[in-house]
């Protein structure tokens, strides 16, 4: 590492730079090409943020899809979305808000040397993931077995519009509503089944004894990537399964 | 300079550091990766140029007589298809861009060097894919997938294709967040952003459409695929879904694909100018700033690739003004290079006469847009070869002439050899006759009312064809020279010295070709950028410095 900050504030009265003195203190985690681990760290974090951008318009095709729809076919998604389990769907939002404490939990431990408790914050937030995909796999059978997935199979025959006794849902409609709850809710597992990878990953590290005070990185971006994808499902869980509900 | 003792040993470099396959396919040194992409995007861009040369054959008599209907229409689809995504958009930034951002900057790579070798392989898989497509049966639905035809009435190979320009999206997706982390991230002590050289800004500017824009057409994708494949309804009128929202999320990105395609070539042009005419670029912080209002204003102007569609007229309406908002930008940066021109000495050397062209083609690209973003006259011309010769003046008269002239300005510094100067003059003296040859007929034949995409026409339409199809095979001839001397230099070309053009830009400052690490010691920077008045008085300062 070296000694001098010259990274900081680009100006040119920094310009003046100590010769870097070559200590080269042996750091596994720095990469050749940067300057110092602050550098390496923003970057990483930076890197992460943009990804999350991309992450945001590759969802954001999506929504806006799913909000010409609704505004089109408001009573037949509204009849769709009666249909699927709102109780499950609030069980895995609790379960992933959880999910989310134990990542932050688990940065803590990392940042004030806690190793029993970061590798027990990071197994949590594995088993929350896994639990949220065993109640979407539920969620999806049940779908399956009504025949609510788009295809040739599919049926929504005199499902009631709520509200609009006597009224009944446009299956083609409701198909469309499918069609986007299947894509979005499936992408978002998708994600889901990545941060698990990326989390198995970070507990093998953790458990090597990579991470420290100074130095844990990916435990932050890892994280960063957990805390989106579960924004992610902040939105969908309303907009798919809370359409004109009342209790 | 040709005097200069070569030492005996060739000093190490990136090219010779290591031999061998494995030293190639598994690095992560940002100029064997753009070398990388410039022998991928070279191949594609000759099979593009394959159906291009089909097309215009076929276009010779008015007569369809060369290839039948559906073949004309794979080859127009797939023309576009390969020339936009597997090498206009990853043209410039991925190999001038991958080899020079860095090296710009002061930086020893990318921020992300892994992730770089990754954005090459989403290429290489993408790009084999569309390989797959186009050999087993081709793709006939346009380059712009249009809904329902592409989702429940095309017998091609659509999905394959959909797929594979979906995987090469996210190669552009992580060129520009490797760039943009880079630029902030990794500039040499001094390097303020207003001493960035403007090709850096004009790569920012591209990545941010890259980063904000590819994801659209990427989930786009999914969903035609997911029609396809599961006959869903989403873009299905029959079925209850909505075509126009098929049009209006493609465009979303199309319609900033084509400055992905230009800012880079801008950022170019900029380098360019100051070099061959040995001053500062007049207005820097307008150029610099426009490259961004670009990218800003390219995404709220998608609708006008609509206006025939069945939008409303209030929408039509709002985005025929926004359009012409991209215009006062574009134009700032014409007349900020004329400015830089005016009382500069000026050297023609190839890639400066590479520049020129760029100016006066993207000028005429730019101002027929103005034609196309206005509602009346659009409606005239929409979809007939006036839309074909302008994006051509833009993509290729912009576009690739940036590339071109980008490949010169910099083939010493990649190479490490000179490339013969009389052979790239007249080539790019061929390239601007055979560019206008094709494309300047297709603006008359457009305005006559000649639709694109039909493999016949009326027989009055024949004398400007056959001037465009002798266009496209001077233009052809135009494109073979250069690869030809740029291998003949690689063995047989003079030695290139460290700055064979005295260029101010960090890159000039290490050796050609580079070492891996780009410097030997880290640049500290002091001084503006476009520094040529001090560098020609002579009292260039001993560069870099401090280490």
């Amino acid at each position: 590492m070296r000694v001098t900050k010259r990274r900081s504030p680009l100006s040119d009265s920094n310009v003046a730079v100590q010769t870097s003195v070559h200590e080269d203190v042996h750091r596994p985690e720095l990469l050749h090409h940067f300057a110092d681990p602050q550098q390496q760290r923003n970057s990483a974090s930076l890197g992460m943020w943009i990804f999350l951008a991309t992450e945001v318009m590759f969802f954001g095709g999506l929504f806006c899809a799913y909000l010409i729809y609704r505004n089109w076919y408001y009573a037949d998604f509204a009849a769709a979305s009666k249909s699927i389990n709102a109780a499950l769907g609030g069980t895995n939002t609790a379960v992933l808000i959880c999910s989310s404490l134990t990542v932050v939990l688990a940065i803590w431990a990392a940042e004030t040397s806690r190793r029993a408790l970061m590798l027990a914050m990071l197994a949590l937030t594995m088993f929350f993931g896994l639990g949220f995909l065993g109640i979407k796999g539920v969620e999806y059978h049940d779908k399956f077995v009504e025949h609510h997935v788009p295809g040739p199979s599919f049926s929504f025959e005199h499902e009631q519009i709520p509200g609009h006794p006597g009224q009944y849902a446009n299956p083609q409609h409701a198909e469309i509503f499918f069609a986007l709850y299947f894509i979005m809710t499936g992408l978002h597992a998708l994600h889901m089944i990545v941060g698990l990878g990326i989390f198995t990953w970070l507990f093998v590290m953790a458990w090597k004894g990579r991470f420290t005070p100074e130095y844990h990185t990916p435990l932050e971006i890892g994280g960063l990537y957990w805390h989106f994808v579960d924004i992610i499902w902040i939105y969908l869980f309303p907009l798919l399964y809370l359409i004109d509900r009342h209790p | 300079m040709a005097t200069t003792t070569i030492a005996p040993a060739e000093r190490e470099n990136y090219l010779n550091k290591e031999y061998g396959l494995g030293s190639w396919l598994l690095t992560t040194d940002h100029k064997r990766i753009a070398l990388l992409y410039l022998i991928s995007i070279t191949f594609f861009f000759f099979i593009g140029g394959f159906f291009a040369l089909l097309i215009r054959l076929e276009l010779l008599t008015p007569a369809g007589d060369l290839v039948q209907a559906d073949t004309y229409n794979k080859l127009f689809t797939q023309h576009g298809q390969v020339m936009v995504f597997f090498f206009l958009i990853p043209s410039i930034p991925a190999v001038l861009g991958n080899f020079l951002v860095p090296m710009m900057i002061g930086a020893k790579d990318l921020a992300f060097p892994r992730i770089n070798l990754l954005s090459w392989y989403l290429y290489i898989a993408g790009g084999a894919l569309m390989m797959h497509a186009m050999l087993t049966g081709g793709v006939d639905t346009g380059w712009t997938f249009y809904t329902p035809f592409s989702t429940a009435f095309s017998n091609t190979k659509v999905i394959e294709a959909g797929l594979a320009i979906f995987i090469a999206g996210f190669s552009s997706i992580l060129t520009g967040l490797n760039f943009v982390v880079t630029i902030h991230r990794m500039r040499a002590p001094g390097m303020t952003w207003s001493r960035l050289p403007l090709f850096i800004w004009a790569h920012y500017a591209t990545s941010i459409i890259q980063i904000l824009g590819t994801p659209v057409i990427a989930i786009t994708l999914v969903l035609v695929v997911a029609e396809r494949a599961l006959h869903l309804g989403i873009f299905d009128p029959k079925l209850g879904g909505d075509p126009l929202l098929f049009q209006h999320l493609f465009w979303f990105y199309s319609h900033p694909a084509v400055y992905i395609m230009i800012l880079p070539s801008m950022g170019v042009v900029s380098e360019i100018i100051a070099c061959f005419a040995r001053k500062r670029i007049f207005g820097y912080t307008f150029v610099a700033i426009s490259s961004l209002s670009i990218a800003v204003f390219g995404f709220l102007v998608w609708a006008h690739h609509m206006f025939v569609a069945g939008i409303s007229v209030y929408a039509a309406l709002v985005f025929s003004l926004l359009s012409y908002s991209v215009a006062v930008p574009s134009a700032i940066k014409v007349f900020n290079w004329t400015a830089t021109l005016y009382k500069g000495s000026i050297h023609y050397d190839a890639p400066m006469l590479y520049a020129f062209g760029f100016l006066g083609l993207f000028t005429i690209g730019g101002l027929t847009g103005l034609f196309l973003a206005c509602l009346g006259v659009d409606m005239h011309v929409h979809d007939t070869y006036f839309v074909i010769a302008h994006f051509h003046y833009i993509m290729v008269g912009g576009a690739l002439m940036g590339y071109l002239g980008g490949m010169h300005f910099w083939w010493p510094k990649i190479s490490g050899k000179l490339y013969p100067e009389g052979w790239a003059r007249l080539a790019a003296l061929i390239v601007f006759i055979g560019f206008n040859l094709t494309f300047f007929p297709q603006f008359i034949l457009g305005y006559l009312g000649m639709p694109r995409r039909y493999y016949q026409y009326p027989p009055e339409f024949q004398v400007l064809n056959v001037l465009s199809t002798a266009g496209a095979t001077v233009l052809g001839i135009g494109y073979l020279l250069p690869m030809i001397y740029f291998l003949w230099s690689m063995r047989y070309g003079k030695p290139a010295p460290d700055n064979p053009w005295n260029a101010a830009g960090l890159e000039w400052q290490t050796q050609s070709p580079p070492t891996t690490f780009n410097f030997e010691k880290e640049p500290v920077v002091t001084w503006e950028a476009y520094n040529y008045d001090e560098i020609d008085a002579g009292h260039k300062e001993e560069v870099p410095v401090v280490g």
